[in-house]
């Protein structure tokens, strides 16, 4: 057998969509109420009660399967996924089986050898569980469980790929990719740490080269990317060693454990429950015309990569620029609000760019933060940049300013004038700086004696020290050149 | 004995809206007759006195005050089949698993009712979620047959047509999945109408089977079933099965012309075939010549499916159910057993909570749904169902409406079939045909066979309603089948 082994990796992504009230009733979706405190007799499948499709959240489905280049099916059904929880009141989850509502699109993805396609077999819609809560360290351990009906009939869209990915890094960058399209589509805010996105993988391995699918294991409800990358590694690695030892792989549902970094078996292919799936007689067929479909289709946002693809063209960013700038839409309103404000054109964009990839992107990382939750807005940064371009601040003021605005939300004007950064321009000011710092240096005045032109630059430093950065640096070395021509009667270029 | 107790729904309404009955003697006079016969008869689940008589304190008042909008059914006492939910009051759906549910909400049929003016009689007894045709299947008690109280009322909806058979109600609500409205009103004497599938909304109906379920009225003349038909119908945005359509039906006009001059009318012979009795055969017959006599044409048609149309209503209805029955886990409200897991919990909640035949019910459906059976069973149900369904399209390219018995037989001995659920099922052989198909269907008195009531079924096309009410009609007025009453308690 190879010693090569190639991953092979199909995903199934729930995703929460961006509705303001659940999928067959009238309740909130709003996240973190009191327990229970988001229910109806609907949601709690109360006896008598029916299920009435909110509309909204079939036509994000539908924008969402659009946005994923899929067809979306005329005539599409729901179907009862039936199995017995305490999360799942009817005792069945209203689901699509056979006819799911998107079909046959794709992802296109950035990988070291090039762009590539990963393709989506099927996009369906289908209601949320609720919540189980064990009080205790574990279920094992428990008391008792409480069960938190909040989140039941949350609609959601579950998202299949077909099994194109090819490493843990693979299915990183399509997590992501995928993310970001479903934002920019304005479908699904895709909250990871609020459970609005969650994967399932199937993982299987072979020997590099071959066509043929290995055994398949499924492993369930992974809440991060860096679980998905870590999962995926770690039965990849198990799969080979298991197969090099001449042992056949299961297929089973597993579960990743965080902690350990390693998976286990939850139940094999015999245990798996039978869904008795069958039509739902409560719900209509969901009919589609083509005008209807057209209709959201001329609704749909500009997504990420025609926005990459605008920005290259229209302020001639590198791809790479663009597509960091890209990646979060919430960056790249703020980028392209901050550009339209400043006004200069391609200029200006690249300006702007500049300070959103490098200052901003190194402070939100920092902070481990995303730009919503800080005060900044375009005007903070166009504004410092018009007290740049003005000569009031330097290059290097600027950064501390833009930090402070990060932090504070005051305007630049208010952060310079609070803290006195107003650069100094004054030449007999300076001159008087600059001696002091000629006085106080002697060691250098010798060096420049000697024709050490670097002595300046040194002195500079001492004089931009001295005014805490205030100091024009041209006019400082200007004036610097000129003192110590006056004091040692030598002149270095 | 009160004479009030037997007056029709819309009688009591026009004497209520004159002046001449107060809503408070029309309901004292209803509790009186249930506490004298209802004893013998066992109807009601749940006798909501209390409740009717404010109801009717506020129905007097308004009407004293001068308001003239009280409804046309202001101050009419109507009983609720126990499977329809009535907010504040116990609906139980004659199960151990429901004995203590209180709805926190109104089905929309009873919201209907009460806009319209209607007193909230009670809850009546059923076979356990609808299931069965004799109401024997109640968890709680028997309902007997007023016409003999050694005989069962038929079901699933006994206890409504024992109601208004036996003058306890002026008229009643049942629901109607494979004959459970029209069945038990054949055997109780009464007229019993299942609209059209989509004319009244099911929400608020504990449901059975879901693509076959159907509230509708049971009353004591066809002039009463319009009524409520045209109060409870309408297109409910909380039913996503209720059909825009079924707003037409809010204007029903029953027309004095008794003539059926130019009504064509097909009389399917395969449901003339083996099991129907003699007795019942013949007052059919009689009743298909009195609809010639009124002018009507009248034709032999054959629906050839109607011998497989049992076996695929007893795989989608009992599919459904088992799916319908899930959510009775103990989790959230009804019986909970207690267990030491998860999964006793839910074993012994349904064991102790669900009756034998709910039981049955249950494991066919799963069994139909399940991996690998599903195409054998469902799928094939499914397919039969459209044969059926296309039997009716050829045969109303013909006819108007369709006359058939309802039941095979007239009402039998309480206990008789209770060992024997094949024969038991049969009991709906000529009623389900129109669930399979959506299609409305009525139950009118023809006559009576040993003693004991025989129902004419007429069936009609969908939401075609007023053309069966117009037949029924018509029939009615020209014979007095419907004014015969149990002697009970007189």
């Amino acid at each position: 057998m190879s010693r090569e082994y190639e991953i092979v990796v199909g995903l199934e992504v729930h995703v929460e969509l961006a509705t303001k009230s659940k999928i067959f009733c009238g309740c909130s979706t709003a996240f973190g109420a009191e327990p229970n405190t988001q229910t109806c007799p609907v949601c709690l499948g109360m006896p008598g009660t029916l299920p009435v499709l909110n509309q909204q959240a079939l036509e994000y489905a539908i924008r969402a399967g659009l946005a994923l280049n899929c067809t979306i099916n005329k005539y599409s059904k729901f179907d009862r996924k039936q199995y017995f929880y305490p999360d799942l009141p009817k005792g069945y989850q209203i689901s699509q089986h056979d006819l799911p509502l998107c079909e046959h699109g794709y992802v296109e993805i950035d990988t070291p050898e090039g762009p590539r396609r990963i393709g989506i077999r099927r996009i369906h819609l289908e209601e949320d569980a609720g919540k189980n809560i064990h009080a205790g360290d574990n279920i094992a351990s428990a008391q008792a469980s409480y069960i938190d009906l909040n989140r039941c009939g949350v609609p959601l869209i579950e998202i299949v790929t077909e099994p194109d990915i090819r490493s843990p890094e693979e299915a990183r960058a399509f997590l992501e990719k995928l993310r970001s399209i479903l934002i920019y589509a304005g479908v699904s805010e895709a909250k990871l740490q609020e459970g609005q996105m969650r994967a399932d993988v199937n993982v299987s391995v072979r020997p590099k080269g071959s066509t043929a699918l290995g055994t398949r294991t499924e492993l369930k409800n992974l809440g991060s990317f860096r679980s998905v990358v870590r999962a995926i590694e770690y039965e990849a690695r198990r799969q080979w060693e298991a197969l090099q030892r001449g042992e056949e792989i299961v297929q089973e549902t597993r579960a990743f454990d965080e902690e350990r970094g390693i998976t286990l078996s939850l139940r094999s292919k015999e245990e798996a429950h039978d869904y008795r799936y069958f039509p739902e007689p409560d719900l209509p067929p969901i009919v589609l015309t083509d005008a209807e479909i057209e209709r959201i289709r001329a609704q749909l946002p500009e997504l990420p990569d025609a926005r990459k693809r605008r920005y290259m063209e229209a302020y001639g960013l590198s791809a790479y620029d663009a597509g960091v700038i890209v990646r979060d839409k919430a960056v790249a309103d703020f980028f392209e609000a901050a550009v339209a404000a400043y006004g200069k054109g391609a200029e200006g964009a690249k300006t702007v760019a500049n300070w959103v990839i490098n200052e901003l992107a190194r402070i939100l990382n920092e902070k481990n933060a995303e730009l919503a939750q800080t005060p900044l807005t375009p005007d903070h940064l166009v504004g410092m940049l018009k007290l740049v371009d003005a000569g009031t601040i330097s290059g290097k003021i600027a950064k501390d300013v833009f930090a402070e605005m990060v932090e504070t939300g005051k305007s630049a004007e208010e952060i310079v004038k609070e803290k006195g950064l107003v650069q100094l321009t004054d030449e007999a000011a300076l001159a008087e700086i600059a001696l002091q710092v000629i006085e106080a240096n002697p060691k250098a005045v010798e060096d420049w004696k000697k024709g050490k032109a670097t002595a300046a630059q040194f002195l500079v430093g001492q004089m931009m020290k001295a005014t805490r950065g205030r100091a024009n640096p041209q006019l400082a070395n200007k004036v610097i050149r000129a003192k110590l021509a006056e004091v040692t009667g030598v002149t270095n270029e | 004995m009160s004479a009030t107790t037997k007056l029709t729904a819309t009688r009591l309404n026009r004497l209520f809206l004159a002046g001449e009955l107060s809503a408070e003697e029309i309901v004292e006079a209803y509790i009186e007759r249930i506490q004298a016969v209802d004893g013998q008869v066992g109807a009601y689940l749940t006798v909501t006195a209390a409740e009717a008589r404010e109801r009717a304190r506020k129905l007097d008042a308004r009407r004293k005050a001068g308001d003239t909008d009280l409804g046309p059914l202001a101050g009419v006492p109507i009983a609720i089949k126990d499977n329809i939910c009535t907010q504040g009051i116990r609906t139980t759906c004659a199960s151990r698993i429901l004995e203590n549910f209180v709805p926190p909400y109104d089905a929309t049929v009873v919201s209907r009712l009460q806009a319209a003016g209607a007193i909230i009689i009670g809850k009546t007894n059923l076979d356990e979620f609808a299931m069965g045709s004799s109401t024997e299947n109640s968890a709680f008690q028997v309902t007997r047959n007023p016409w003999d109280l050694s005989r069962v009322p038929g079901g699933s909806s006994g206890g409504s047509a024992a109601a208004v058979a036996a003058d306890l109600c002026a008229a009643a609500l049942g629901s109607d999945t494979g004959g459970s409205i029209r069945q038990p009103a054949a055997l109780c004497g009464v007229v019993g109408l299942k609209p059209t599938y989509g004319a009244v909304s099911r929400y608020g109906l504990v449901a059975f089977a879901s693509s076959l379920d159907q509230i509708g009225p049971i009353t004591k003349d066809v002039a009463d079933a319009a009524l409520l038909l045209s109060v409870i119908a309408g297109h409910d945005r909380r039913d996503s099965t209720s059909h825009p359509d079924a707003d037409r039906l809010q204007r029903i006009q029953l027309s004095g012309d008794a003539s059926l001059s130019g009504v064509r009318v097909g009389v399917p012979r395969e449901y003339f075939a083996q099991g129907v009795e003699p007795g019942v055969r013949q007052a059919v017959e009689e009743a298909i010549a009195k609809l010639r006599e009124l002018g009507a044409t009248v034709d032999e048609v054959s629906l050839p499916h109607t011998e497989y149309a049992l076996d695929a209503y007893y795989i989608v209805a009992t599919a459904e159910a088992s799916s319908n029955l899930a959510r009775y886990d103990g989790v959230r409200y009804g019986l909970r057993a207690e267990a030491d897991s998860l999964l006793e919990m839910y074993l012994r909640t349904r064991q102790q909570g669900f009756g034998l035949e709910v039981k049955r019910r249950i494991m066919l459906g799963t069994y139909a749904l399940s991996a690998g059976y599903y195409d054998a069973y469902y799928k094939k149900a499914q397919q039969v169902r459209t044969l059926v369904i296309r039997d009716f399209e050829a045969a109303f390219r013909r006819f108007d409406v369709l006359v058939a018995p309802t039941s095979p037989t007239v009402a039998w001995g309480l206990g008789e079939r209770v060992e024997d659920p094949l024969a038991m099922y049969m009991a709906d052989i000529l009623t389900l045909p129109a669930n399979l198909a959506g299609l409305p269907a009525i139950s009118i008195p023809c006559g009576l066979s040993q003693g004991l009531p025989v129902g004419l079924q007429i069936i009609g096309r969908h939401f075609d309603e007023p053309t069966v009410l117009r037949v029924a009609y018509a029939y009615e007025k020209a014979t007095q089948h419907h004014q015969a009453r149990p002697a009970l308690g007189q």
